[in-house]
This record gives C-alpha cells, sequence and structure tokens, in this order.
C-alpha cells in the first residue's frame, strides 16, 4: 500500500522545477508532457524528462509520467521514452473507455519485451476527463492490471457535461461518485482533480475536506504551497489513530497466542477493518504521529 | 581677585584657562529671526561647504549607504569635487551599489585613488574587478568598519552624509516628526552616525530643512559642522519599498521553515531570546515561520536587532518581540515604526556591531539568520563574489552577527540555477567557518562539527541532518563541477574580517 495523498504536476521542459521536484514532502510526482509542455518543445521536455528519471534521485517519491495521448506518433514515442528507464509510472492522459487502457498496455508490453523488461512491471494511472469516461469508469478501472489509480480531470470534465466549475463543486458530485466506486470496486486508488486558484486557500482546504470525506486517496495539486493542506486534511485523529493501535495490538496478541481469530473488546476484528487501521496507521506515521514502538507494532502486524 | 598661586599643584592640572573675564563674554538676547540667522549652518552651496571644510587633494571622505539603490549623494559629491579639481580621494563609504557607476570615471580621471566600503555591486564593481583602479578596494563589515572609524585606523577628513530631514544646526535624522518627509525617508542612519561623530568635518546634505530642535534626531548637532539644501538626495523608490515582499517562492519556504524549525529545536529557544533577520527571501520567511512558533509555546523575544524589516515590525506591534535595535530600516513600514514605536531604537554601527565594545549588540544575540552566495566544506562563507569571480555583493553585518550570535544560521539553496552554492571551497571567505553553527538548505541541514550539542539537539528533534561534506556531494552530482574561475595576480580587493585582520583577497577577473 502506498500513499498517494498528494501527486505533485511538474512541468515536463522546466529543468529547475524537476530538479526541486523532490525536496517537497508530497508522495508522489507526475513529470508532465502533455498539457504543460507546448507543441514545439514535445521533444525537448521528453528528452529533459527521460535525462531527470535516470540521474536525478527522487527520494523514494513515486514517479509517474502524464504521456501524450499513446494513439500519436508523440504520445508512442513519451512511452518509449519512459518505459525504457523503468523508473516511473506511466499516466496517460484522458481516458474514455477500456480500450484507450488496453491500447496502451499493449504498447508497453511490446516496449517491455523490446528491452528486456519483465512484462508487466510497467505501471499505470488513468485520468477521466469526459461524461462518457465518468459513465465507462467501471470498465476503465478493471481494464488492466497494471493500473494503479483512476483520477478525476475536472476541467475538461466540466466542458463536456456542459458547465463549469463552482465554489462547492456540485457539478462534480456524480463523477466523483462514479469515479469512486469503480476506483474501489476494481482495489486501486482514487484521486482528484487539481485546484488552480493558487490565491484561494480556503476554497482549496474546503475541497480537499469534501474528496476526504467522500473517500478519496488523495488530490492532483499544481503547487508546493497545496501539499501541507492536503496532508493536514488527511491526517487521522488522535481518536482514530488510537483505535487503529488498538487493532494492530490485537492482531500481534493472537499471533503470539496461536490464536485464529482475531478480536478486540470481545468482537470480532474482520479484514475491512484491518485494513483501514492500517491505511489510518500510515497517515499516521507519514504525518509524523506514531513513536518509534507503536511503527514496530504496526510492521509486525 | 583671586590668586592662583594658592591652588596647590595647579600647573599639574589640565583643561583650565586662566581666570574669568567678563569684559569677553557675549550674553545671547537675538530675536528669534536673528537666532536663526547667526546659529545656522546652512551654507549656501556645497562648493562652499566643501571649501570650509578645509578638504584638500589626499584626504578621505565619507558616505552612508541609507539611501541603498536610490542614493544621489555619493554622485553629486564627487561630481561637485571633479568639478572643483579634487584629486586622489579615498572614498570611504558605508556601502556602495548599482547607482554608483557613475564613480568609474571618476576614479579613470583620477579623482578617487581609493575606496573603502562594505560591498560593491553592478557596473562598478565589474570595472574594479577588471582592474580599473590601481589601488586594491577594502572591503569592511560594517562592525569593523566603526571599529576602524573609531580607532582612527580610518581616519574621515570629511563627511558627506545625505539626510531625509535636518535643522539649520544639523540635528539630522532618516525621517521626521514635523511633518511628511517629503516622500523621503530611510529611518535609521546608524552607518551615518559613526562617521559623524568621528570625521573631522561633517556636512549634511538635506532636502528638508525643518524647525529646530529636528527631535528625535540620529545626528544630533554637536556632530555637524556644515548643512547644505540640496534639491534631491535621493529617489524614494530606490531607497526603499512600501513593505519587504514576502516570498512565494516554495523553495525559499522550505528553507525558511527548516531554519524555523532549527531556532526552535536548537535548545535555546525561549522566553527572552533575541534574533537576526536579513532582508532576504528566506531569511525574512523565517519571522513569519517563528511567528507560529512563538504563539504556539507562548514565547517572546527580547529584541531584535538589525536591518529592520516590516515583517519584524509586525512581531514587535503584535507583543512578540519587546524592542527593536534599528541600525538600518529595510522598508517604510521599519521607518515608520522607528518614528511612532517607542521601544524601536536607532543605533549606531559601532553599537551595533563593533568588536572595540564587549558589550555590543551582536554579542547579545541568540540568533541570526544570513543568506549566501556560497558555503563551503569548512562552513566558511562567501558573499562577495560570485561564481564567475566577480565582486557582486556586500560583506554587512555577516561576521559580525555570525560571531556574536550564539547560533548562527545559513540558509542557502544548494543550487542556483547551474551554479552550486555548497561547494569544496568558496571563491572568498568572508565569514569565517568557525563562526558559522548551521547551514540550511532544501535538501536537509548541515551543522557545524564543533557545536556537538547543537547537533545533538536538532537530531533528537528530527531535524534532517547531513553533513557539509553530503550537501556539497548532492550539489555536485546535480550541477557538476564547474571549471575553476581564472585570476589575474593583481589584487582588486582586500577582505578585512571585522577585527580588521586580512581574512582573503579578491583578484582581478580574466
Amino acid at each position: 500500500m502506498k500513499l498517494r495523498r498528494t501527486m505533485l504536476f511538474v512541468p515536463g521542459n522546466n529543468p529547475s522545477l524537476i530538479r526541486d521536484a523532490a525536496i517537497y514532502n508530497e508522495d508522489a510526482i507526475i513529470l508532465d508532457l502533455e498539457d504543460a509542455v507546448s507543441i514545439n518543445e514535445k521533444d525537448s521536455a521528453r528528452f529533459l524528462v527521460y535525462q531527470a528519471l535516470q540521474s536525478l534521485d527522487f527520494r523514494d517519491k513515486e514517479v509517474a509520467v502524464r504521456i501524450n495521448d499513446p494513439k500519436t506518433p508523440i504520445g508512442k514515442m513519451d512511452l518509449k521514452a519512459v518505459v525504457k528507464t523503468r523508473k516511473a509510472v506511466i499516466r496517460l492522459p484522458k481516458s474514455e473507455c477500456k480500450e484507450d487502457i488496453a491500447e496502451c498496455a499493449a504498447i508497453i508490453e511490446e516496449i517491455e519485451r523490446e528491452n528486456g523488461i519483465t512484462v508487466g512491471t510497467t505501471r499505470m494511472m488513468a485520468a477521466i476527463e469526459s461524461a462518457i469516461g465518468v459513465l465507462n469508469a467501471k470498465e476503465i478501472a478493471f481494464a488492466s492490471p497494471r493500473l494503479l489509480s483512476i483520477a478525476l480531470g475536472a476541467e475538461d470534465y466540466c466542458a463536456s457535461i456542459k458547465t463549469s466549475r463552482s465554489a462547492n463543486g456540485q457539478e462534480l458530485l456524480f463523477a466523483r461518485c462514479m469515479i469512486l466506486q469503480a476506483a474501489r470496486a476494481a482495489g486501486i486508488d482514487c484521486i482528484d482533480t487539481v485546484f488552480s486558484d493558487l490565491k484561494n486557500d480556503e476554497g482549496f482546504i474546503s475541497e480537499v475536506e469534501t474528496i476526504h470525506q467522500l473517500g478519496f486517496d488523495g488530490k492532483s495539486i499544481i503547487h508546493p504551497k497545496q501539499i501541507q493542506m492536503v496532508h493536514a486534511v488527511f491526517t487521522p485523529g488522535e481518536a482514530k489513530v488510537q483505535k487503529a493501535m488498538a487493532v494492530v495490538r490485537a492482531i500481534v496478541d493472537a499471533r503470539d497466542k496461536g490464536l485464529g481469530v482475531v478480536s478486540l473488546n470481545g468482537k470480532m476484528i474482520d479484514r475491512p477493518v484491518v485494513l483501514q487501521a492500517e491505511r489510518t496507521l500510515m497517515l499516521a506515521s507519514a504525518a509524523g504521529l506514531l513513536s518509534r514502538e507503536d511503527k514496530e507494532y504496526a510492521r509486525l502486524a | 581677585m583671586l590668586d592662583l598661586h594658592e591652588i596647590e599643584l595647579y600647573t599639574d592640572i589640565m583643561g583650565l584657562h586662566g581666570l574669568f573675564e567678563p569684559d569677553k563674554l557675549h550674553k545671547n538676547y537675538e530675536l528669534i529671526d536673528e537666532r536663526n540667522q547667526i546659529r545656522s549652518k546652512i551654507i549656501p552651496s556645497l562648493e562652499e561647504a566643501v571649501r570650509l571644510s578645509g578638504l584638500k587633494d589626499g584626504m578621505t571622505i565619507s558616505f552612508h549607504h541609507h539611501f541603498r539603490n536610490g542614493d544621489y549623494i555619493v554622485n553629486l559629491v564627487l561630481d561637485t569635487l571633479a568639478r572643483m579639481g579634487f584629486k586622489d580621494l579615498v572614498v570611504a563609504a558605508s556601502s556602495l551599489t548599482d547607482c554608483h557607476a557613475p564613480m568609474i570615471e571618476h576614479i579613470q580621471s583620477g579623482v578617487v585613488r581609493r575606496i573603502e566600503t562594505s560591498g560593491l555591486r553592478g557596473k562598478l564593481a565589474q570595472a574594479i574587478s577588471n582592474g580599473v583602479m590601481n589601488a586594491p578596494v577594502v572591503f569592511r563589515s560594517h562592525g569593523g568598519r566603526a571599529y576602524a572609524i573609531e580607532t582612527d585606523e580610518l581616519q574621515i577628513d570629511v563627511a558627506f552624509l545625505g539626510a531625509p530631514s535636518s535643522d539649520a544646526v544639523g540635528n539630522a535624522n532618516g525621517y521626521s516628526r514635523e511633518n511628511n518627509d517629503k516622500g523621503i525617508m530611510c529611518g535609521a542612519m546608524g552607518y551615518a552616525k559613526c562617521d559623524a561623530t568621528y570625521a573631522n568635518k561633517t556636512i549634511i546634505l538635506t532636502d528638508h530643512i525643518v524647525p529646530y530642535p529636528n527631535a528625535p534626531f540620529g545626528i544630533p548637532e554637536s556632530d555637524v559642522d556644515f548643512v547644505v539644501q540640496v534639491d534631491a538626495i535621493g529617489n524614494a523608490e530606490g531607497i526603499m519599498s512600501g513593505a519587504t515582499r514576502f516570498t512565494n517562492n516554495p523553495k525559499e519556504l522550505l528553507i525558511a521553515q527548516l531554519a524555523a524549525d532549527v531556532i526552535e529545536m536548537s535548545g535555546r529557544f525561549e522566553n527572552g531570546y533575541s534574533f537576526q533577520m536579513g532582508s532576504g527571501g528566506a531569511s525574512l520567511a523565517v519571522a513569519q515561520f517563528l511567528r507560529e512558533k512563538m504563539l504556539r509555546n507562548n514565547i517572546k523575544a527580547s529584541f531584535a536587532l538589525g536591518g529592520i524589516t516590516g515583517r519584524v515590525v509586525d512581531l514587535h506591534e503584535e507583543g512578540l518581540v519587546h524592542k527593536l535595535l534599528d541600525v538600518q530600516s529595510f522598508d517604510l513600514i521599519a521607518s515608520q515604526s522607528l518614528k511612532n514605536n517607542r521601544y524601536h531604537q536607532q543605533i549606531s554601527a559601532s553599537y551595533y556591531a563593533s568588536p572595540a565594545n564587549s558589550g555590543t549588540a551582536v554579542n547579545q544575540l541568540d540568533f541570526t539568520v544570513l543568506s549566501a552566495l556560497e558555503v563551503d566544506c569548512d562552513f566558511n562563507v562567501n558573499v562577495l563574489t560570485g561564481s564567475d569571480g566577480v565582486i557582486r555583493g556586500a560583506i554587512g553585518g555577516h561576521p559580525d552577527t555570525a560571531c556574536g550570535a550564539a547560533v548562527s544560521i545559513v540558509v542557502v539553496p544548494l543550487t542556483r540555477g547551474r551554479i552550486p552554492c555548497v561547494v569544496q571551497r568558496v571563491n572568498t571567505i568572508v565569514t569565517p567557518g568557525k563562526t558559522v553553527d548551521v547551514v540550511v538548505t532544501e535538501y536537509g541541514v548541515g551543522v557545524n562539527p564543533q557545536r556537538k550539542q547543537l547537533r545533538e539537539n536538532l537530531a533528537k528533534a528530527g531535524i534532517p541532518l547531513l553533513t557539509i561534506e553530503q550537501l556539497q556531494q548532492k550539489a555536485e552530482s546535480l550541477v557538476g563541477k564547474p571549471e575553476p574561475i581564472r585570476y589575474l595576480d593583481k589584487v582588486v580587493g582586500i577582505v578585512a574580517y571585522r577585527d580588521n585582520t586580512i581574512i582573503d583577497l579578491i583578484h582581478q577577473v580574466q
């Protein structure tokens, strides 16, 4: 299980931003070759990102590269460059149906075979940015075992349903719920859209609270200043952490005593509770809330 | 009749001038208008004031840099002295900057023979790095300059001091409580205060004559010989901005947050502590992060020192910093505060940082946060020469506060563009590594191995620590190893440490 609370978009044509991408405490980095890069800079940006993946230390952060449409020659060249490095996840641009994922996966498989890379090791992330994509969310989420997550892209989606973004985000509720159910059903992560108004911290936090409550794993972000605000919302409260620790201790105790069934306060603990506790402790640990002893318990469990 | 011979050992007592003679006494009884005329030190022209000052070829003239890049005084005075035919002058400025490029001409024509300053920038710096002068420029820290002046090692013959306000007898200041400051205000005049005290003659240049007494004053009338009214002393926009801008640069904010964490976890962050912050992006932002920590921990500082910024004034007005000691005000908010706040005290460069005084303000500091062009593996800091070897900075109070403060923190990005900022050996040593305790970069914090307890405190608190060598290696891995700078043999600059021993030399660039 990996945390993906914050996925920081970094323009693939900006050397200093790429160099500095890993100094912040975001969970994941998305080097962008698509929207951030103008058509006449696609080749140089691809070269830059390729070199960056080969030479920079991204400090164990998950790194993805958003490629151009894999159906185009530019997108195919992006795929070739990135897959070869074995160092990044492929973040697809807009996906509308399972074939979009499958076709890209097929190209990746070809590149893997050509370069002696174990087939299936290159992972993918998808984004849904249209009405048809939202309606096909389930088939997209199940389209490939390579998929780690699906994300909502709200700007294009709003245009496709003939509206624009509002402060309370009600126009996104349906899409968010659809994508979230699809991701959960497929057992992959679900990431929310970017929030572009960097001056509106209040609006940003409110949106993060909404998607956190809905069940999202994290948010795409466009500036390092957004990281702390997201992490603050995703940091579990003291009571929740204590409850998770109790679950973990119960598991360790049961194992020590050779018991097949784990129970806490007379109630049996089932798998969803364990997973929930595990995630809570990961979030707490990332926020620096766990003592060394607590971390050791969590590891044992 | 008094008989002086009755006094035992009369001839051993100095400072007595014989018997009182009432006939020689003149009792003042002028009308106000007459008095203003008779007592006035206002001289109708700068030329006349220069003649009266007794300035001769080869003498030393001084200037302050409180007008920063908006200064008109240096160019105005040197143009005038050139017209009057002066040669071989020594210019001893507290600092020089971009707007002083016209001095190049006066160097070439022989009006200026030698320069003493804290820093140089722009075309003048470039020309000096290219060898335009015969004599090397002497760079002194603010404390070192005050020390040299106090000890008469740097003797100022005539000080030309611009002032946003003065009365007719020379009570001068960087602001005025009389009325508005004609748009010109510089706040504290700490560097000028030293010059006025010790110069043989002091000329105040002002565009704003106010009624006597111009109280409060930065420079008292007793230190002033002549006052000259000029049309303009500076460009308000170049002198100071409305408020020093708070950085939005995420990397600077990251470094600032880390520096504030270092302060909090150093073991010295407690009620009554004191600090100095620079005006650079990252060091300025430290004040903001410290504010949160002070509120959270209910800690208040006894004083903040140095170049004072609006950010520090905010902390003072919020009750988080009790007193402000201000040698130089960095923005209008700081100037306004000096004018209006009771516990905002103007201090001289000597009071601020002179090594001659063991109680000097920098020695009372717990923390100083300083910026740098480069830091090396021995923690030496360069704030004077760029990666091309050309002079492009100022020593300021860097070595003074680094030595005086109990914890000196240098905030510096690991690289700027393709230039590494943590290096094996700095181009020019300005502040010796022995006085630098912590280096904060966006990749982590390096603690001077001499400071074992501090290192332990920071490690225990989970501050990301690296050795300075690891930081240097990291920088090298990002941007590679730069070609060595090609210098010629000629020495164009002498870098004096605050005790005025020579710490490094700057050579002519090829």
